[in-house]
């Protein structure tokens, strides 16, 4: 479900993976096919028309498959229509793998609730840091082992950060010339003003709980880039250091908003790269750098959790 | 005991002053009288102490035996001192702050940040934009005492907020590279 970057990405690179796309759904269509649906044909007309099918994206719903992938765009607060997707399914006790934040975000204990009492198991390593293996590295350490993770999680807020800092320009010219480039989308406020990040972090908080207590949005302090000028970048540039968009799970609470860090340290990452620093009981800090969005990067991390439950 | 670390230290001490004109210097004089030379004198000329008494913090740099001394003159003269030791700074915080930093009086807000927190302002750079609307900036070092860090940041905040101003903080558990 859900045909923008991600979904198409998805369906694109599904074959490789040895997998077969049953059905393909934006918001208004759907192609449905029991023994596959054609790949291209259908990225095509999403392109050209603006639908992927003639279908109805419920027929995708009722249709025969093992593993829902939910990649449509990330709501709040209900989260749907994500989250009534996810529903359908493990009421069906088909598998579910989640790109999209909001149910897990939000509805995590719904979500685990409905997991609970369906066959089928939900997998949602695509919704932190993008093709990063953060969650699962989460689940092989064992949540109990992590002590706090912390990290840029944000590609658009780095770049205008880094951009910022390299270039000695003003935020307002960064961002327009970010929006240019297609790193920044037109009303950047979920990635400027922390909320994108922040959503991470509530997830993986919520994963490091394992249940014991429920984190959504609102319990998280978010603070966003979009007021800082120049001049904080410069007089931290002076000093050895830089200000990065840190998003932080640590001692029970969730926290966004910029920080200073030394201006060569890990957490430091350039242009759209993201980094989760995870600090562990017995191993020390574990760094995870690497492309934290993108349509194909964030498809690697949903065909792996594909692959997972294959299990 | 031939104790020959005799070298100058940074001391701070808190002193109760009556509210009467001359009392001030009163209170100076068995400093410089005593060898201890004044870095800062910050008289809370509006806060009074439940006895009625004015609050003044003195910073002075002496020698251990000379401190000594000066502490004696000041309660010969009959003034009430408060407290007296060296602070013992033992972590340093640097924070940017962000916003209208002059019309929102940066040394009051350094000065209530210092007597909030007892911390010591060791640094402090700024950046004022051309335009009049334009935000400035300014970064601060501060030493803290030992395991402070923490609540000085909370202190920052607080100020800080009351000021519409932001405050960027150190991430500090991340800073191994």
């Amino acid at each position: 479900m859900g045909a923008g970057a991600v979904g198409t990405s998805v369906v694109d690179l599904a074959a490789e993976y040895g997998h077969t796309v049953t059905a393909f759904a934006d918001s208004r269509s759907a192609a449905v096919a029991a023994d596959g649906i054609d790949a291209a044909a259908a990225t095509d007309r999403k392109e050209q028309d603006g639908v992927v099918g003639d279908a109805d994206p419920d027929d995708a719903l009722a249709g025969d498959y093992d593993v829902l992938v939910e990649a449509t765009p990330t709501t709040l607060g209900d989260a749907q229509p994500g989250f009534g997707h996810v529903e359908r399914a493990l009421e069906r006790d088909r598998h579910v793998v989640l790109a999209n934040k909001g149910p897990v975000a939000e509805r995590y204990g719904d979500v685990r609730a409905l997991e609970q009492a369906s066959a089928g198991d939900v997998r949602f390593e695509a919704t932190v840091g993008g093709a990063m293996p953060v969650l699962s590295t989460i689940e092989d350490f064992g949540p109990d082992k992590i002590t706090a993770v912390r990290g840029v999680l944000n590609g658009t807020a780095n770049f205008i950060l880094s951009r910022m800092a390299a270039e000695g320009l003003g935020y307002e010219h960064v961002l327009a010339e970010a929006q240019d480039l297609g790193v920044a989308e037109a009303d950047p406020t979920f990635d400027v003003e922390g909320t994108d990040a922040a959503l991470k972090c509530v997830i993986v908080a919520n994963v490091l709980s394992g249940g014991d207590e429920e984190y959504a949005l609102d319990d998280a302090t978010v603070d966003g880039i979009s007021d800082l000028p120049g001049s904080a970048l410069d007089l931290a540039n002076e000093d050895g250091r830089t200000i990065r968009l840190i998003g932080e799970v640590a001692d029970g609470a969730v926290r966004v908003g910029p920080r200073l860090v030394p201006k060569h340290g890990a957490l430091a990452v350039s242009g759209t790269r993201n980094i989760v620093q995870l600090e562990t009981s017995h191993a020390g800090q574990l760094n995870v750098s690497g492309r934290g969005a993108g349509g194909p990067e964030t498809a690697t991390a949903v065909l792996a959790d594909v692959d997972r439950l294959a299990d | 005991m031939s104790d020959v670390t005799e070298e100058v230290r940074a001391y701070t001490v808190r002193l109760e002053l009556v509210d009467r004109p001359g009392e001030l210097l009163r209170a100076l004089e068995p400093i410089a009288d005593n060898g201890g030379n004044l870095l800062s004198i910050f008289h809370e000329r509006g806060n009074v102490t439940p006895r009625g008494h004015i609050p003044v913090e003195v910073d002075l740099e002496a020698t251990p035996g000379r401190f000594d001394d000066i502490v004696d003159a000041l309660r010969d003269e009959g003034i009430n001192v408060i407290q007296a030791g060296a602070e013992h700074y033992g972590e340093e915080l640097t924070v940017v702050l962000i916003g209208h930093l002059v019309d929102t009086n940066l040394s009051d807000t350094l000065t209530r940040v210092e007597r909030s927190s007892g911390a010591s302002i060791r640094d402090l750079s700024m950046s004022v934009p051309q335009g009049k609307d334009d935000k400035s900036s300014a970064r601060v070092r501060l030493a803290t005492q030992r395991g402070e860090t923490d609540s000085a940041i909370e202190i920052i905040h607080e100020i800080a907020e009351e000021k519409n101003l932001r405050v960027v903080e150190p991430l500090t558990a991340g800073d191994a590279p």
